[in-house]
């Protein structure tokens, strides 16, 4: 039978007291996959399944072409990280997850901001990208695209910058992250 | 050879003497190697039927189950098998035809995405792209359908790959990199264990259905018997320890035994084994077993701590954790008599509340009753399967297993129509033995075509139908839980149970006076060939005892 057991509605204190274990920060899950089909989808469907969130997701070669890897994002703070990692070890083509700590951790991530700009507002927009060691990518009458590397804090900080100028449109890849000396992520 | 007649060498190489299934367009190629695949072959009514069939053939004799089906409809007339197997561990191989290449995403004739529909609910699936991969991907899906926590494995092949030909040479290994289930055990964790045990003075062992899957029934009695522990078994581990036994507490959870859950709720330390904290059995999680500190032994790590946090996880097989343990355990030489308070007060529990019922004062047949008298008629020596709902919990409480794999229902999905297709495989798998489905009026006719398949194939199962005309535990519910509306519960008169059954070339019988109960149903069991038999019971009888879904143990009612 289906909860409830009555016919009473549930509170919403009810329901929130059904979590547990939470971590309270964003959790970078490097994971190694065979490369083959249908394994991003077995991924995915695990996380829609288990109601856990992908804040952000992406997916590479690596050095050898029979695996790839994953790098994605999760907020701790709204899953029990240690359920999220277990399960994603449960499918057969996942081969290896590390949960990177973010001291030891080189993350990155790429963002295109295209800007509204005229004439005036476009110096000013090329001298915070020079600032943020972002790059004028393509100029036209009425905006200009701006390329920029970096921590997602940084890129965070840059939208915050451009917004006022008029953001027509921003893309950014999620982060991909690498782990700090010799020993392989 | 051609890709589909590796296949027939492939399964006879994993040791598969029966395949349950259903022929259409796009496995035909597979249909044609059967003829003389030298493999047996059970032709069922519905694709349901065959994955139940499967199921229950790996349930009762802990090999791999196989169900053929073809694309489109019969593959996901499969789905509900494949979900129940996987969410019971059953260990079953699934073999799909799908159309074409050329048609693959076209939306073609029977064409269905096989691969994305059962995605969530199988263990692992092959999608086959070129015909070499089959033998590989059919061996893989044995080694990962019977290893580690056992479950469902698809492999779905297109027409034109399964007729491709192909270089046929054995496979000996697997090679699956990202699988390694972890069976032994830490040795560390398993001393702690055994030192945690030996302190605490008000242990309970909670065992289920891992313990069975893992074979690990022997090496539970000796560890539970080698000191004075308690012991309750899930609905899915029912004779993992044999009942009756001074030790024994019976089932827990929602209709489970009060001494069995008080135990549960007033224990120190839980011991659980192969079994994952359903909600079925903690209820209000937040008020379960507030006084406990938890072992939690599973092979499948993502069970450890997801629901209930462990103290002490262990992640390993059941029989060599519980074999260790008991070596660890004996080692210590804990005082047995430290637990004389926790034993009496739980036969305090026992004596004041025993597993019971009014029973009727004429020829009324109480459900209860009913499945007493099976008990009584068939010595509790058969293979006992049901679907779900009043029918089943009843057959839980009141059949006594004595052996693992003799208990055979749908626990975890519940699924309705289980119970006569699940029989059926398990008698094909065990015809040496007696095998018995308890079934609802409501639920049997869920798969009630598989009869034809008996009578045509040979397979003697006795069928014992509790009717009383509803769907009776969503009528219990209502009743309780929803202030007396009965909506859509009443199953009215029909069909004629008998006539059902010979219409299908089985003998039917009906019972309706409890007091040559017991003798009618020996003669039913006697009767050769498969057997329907209509009991008409008690219309509104409830389920006792319960605990209310969302509340805590010690809220029992009834």
């Amino acid at each position: 039978m289906g909860e409830p057991a009555t016919k009473q509605p549930l509170s919403l204190e009810e329901l929130e007291a059904a979590a547990s274990l939470r971590t309270g920060r964003k959790h970078v899950l490097s994971i190694l996959v065979e490369n083959k089909t249908g394994v991003l989808t077995r991924i995915a469907g695990l996380f829609a399944r288990r109601g856990f969130n992908i804040d952000t997701l992406t997916v590479g070669p690596t050095e050898d072409e029979q695996v790839s890897r994953v790098t994605l994002t999760v907020d701790g703070a709204l899953h029990p990280i240690d359920q999220v990692t277990k399960q994603l070890h449960k499918l057969i083509n996942v081969l290896k997850i590390r949960d990177l700590e973010p001291a030891d951790t080189v993350a990155r991530e790429l963002a295109l901001f295209k800007v509204s700009a005229d004439g005036v507002q476009r110096g000013e927009l090329m001298q915070i990208a020079e600032i943020f060691r972002g790059k004028v990518v393509d100029v036209s009458k009425r905006a200009v695209i701006i390329e920029i590397t970096g921590t997602t804090d940084k890129i965070a900080a840059f939208e915050a910058m451009v917004r006022p100028f008029g953001l027509i449109e921003m893309m950014r890849t999620g982060e991909i992250a690498i782990s700090r000396g010799r020993g392989e992520t | 050879m051609r890709a589909v007649d590796a296949v027939m060498e492939c399964l006879k190489a994993e040791g598969v003497e029966v395949v349950f299934g259903l022929p259409g367009g796009a496995n035909l190629p597979t249909y044609d190697a059967i003829v003389s695949g030298g493999i047996r072959h059970i032709l069922v009514r519905h694709e349901a039927g065959g994955g139940h069939a499967a199921e229950g053939y790996a349930k009762a004799t802990g090999k791999v189950g196989v169900a053929f089906a073809t694309s489109g409809p019969g593959a996901t007339n499969l789905v509900t098998p494949i979900c129940d197997a996987m969410m019971d561990s059953v260990p079953v191989v699934f073999l799909t035809g799908q159309v074409r290449t050329e048609l693959l995403g076209t939306d073609g004739f029977q064409e269905a995405d096989t691969i994305g529909i059962s995605m969530p609910v199988v263990k692992h699936s092959f999608m086959i792209q070129s015909p070499p991969e089959i033998p590989r991907a059919i061996h893989e899906a044995f080694h990962l359908a019977r290893t580690g926590r056992p479950g469902p494995v698809l492999v779905d092949i297109p027409q034109d790959l399964s007729r491709a030909e192909i270089q046929y040479e054995p496979v000996t290994d697997v090679r699956l990199p990202g699988y390694q289930p972890r069976v032994e055990g830490n040795q560390k964790q398993i001393r702690q264990a055994a030192k945690a045990l030996a302190s605490s003075q008000r242990p309970v062992i909670y065992a289920g259905g891992g313990v069975v899957n893992a074979n690990a029934s022997q090496e539970l009695t000796e560890f539970v018997t080698s000191d004075r522990f308690p012991i309750t078994c899930t609905l899915m581990g029912l004779g993992a320890f044999a009942a009756p036994h001074p030790q024994w507490l019976g089932m827990l959870g929602m209709h489970g035994t009060r001494a069995a859950n008080y135990a549960m709720d007033e224990a120190d330390l839980i011991c659980a084994v192969g079994a994952r904290f359903d909600d079925r059995i903690t209820g209000k999680l937040s008020e379960f077993a507030p006084r406990a500190k938890f072992i939690h032994i599973d092979v499948d790590p993502a069970e450890i701590s997801k629901n209930v946090p462990a103290h002490i996880p262990i992640v390993g097989d059941a029989k060599h954790v519980l074999a260790k343990l008991l070596i660890e355990y004996r080692a210590i030489a804990a005082d047995p008599t430290r637990l004389d308070a926790w034993w009496s007060r739980i036969e305090g529990w026992r004596s004041k509340y025993p597993l019971t019922y009014e029973d009727s004062a004429d020829s009324e047949i109480k459900p209860q009753y009913m499945i007493q008298a099976l008990y009584e008629a068939t010595g509790g020596e058969a293979i006992v399967t049901s679907d779900v709902g009043q029918h089943q919990m009843w057959t839980a409480q009141y059949y006594h297993f004595p052996k693992p794999r003799r208990w055979v229902n749908s626990g975890g999905l519940g699924t309705m129509g289980f119970g006569l297709p699940a029989a059926m495989g398990a008698a094909v798998g065990c015809p040496d033995q007696l095998v018995c489905c308890v079934a609802g009026d409501g639920s049997v006719q869920m798969n009630a075509q598989e009869l034809a398949t008996c009578s045509e194939n040979d397979i003697p199962i006795k069928v014992f139908i509790m009717n009383n005309g509803y769907l009776g535990m969503v009528r219990q519910w209502q009743e309780l839980f929803w202030d007396r509306r009965y909506s859509a519960v009443d199953m009215g008169r029909f069909p004629d149970f008998v006539k059902l059954a010979e219409a299908h070339g089985a003998t039917g019988m009906r019972f309706e006076d409890k007091r040559t109960l017991v003798e009618d149903f020996k003669r039913a069991i006697a009767t050769e060939g498969p057997v329907v038999v209509d009991v008409r019971v008690t219309r509104e009888e409830n389920t006792y005892p319960m605990i209310p879904a969302g509340q805590p143990a010690r809220e029992m009612v009834g």
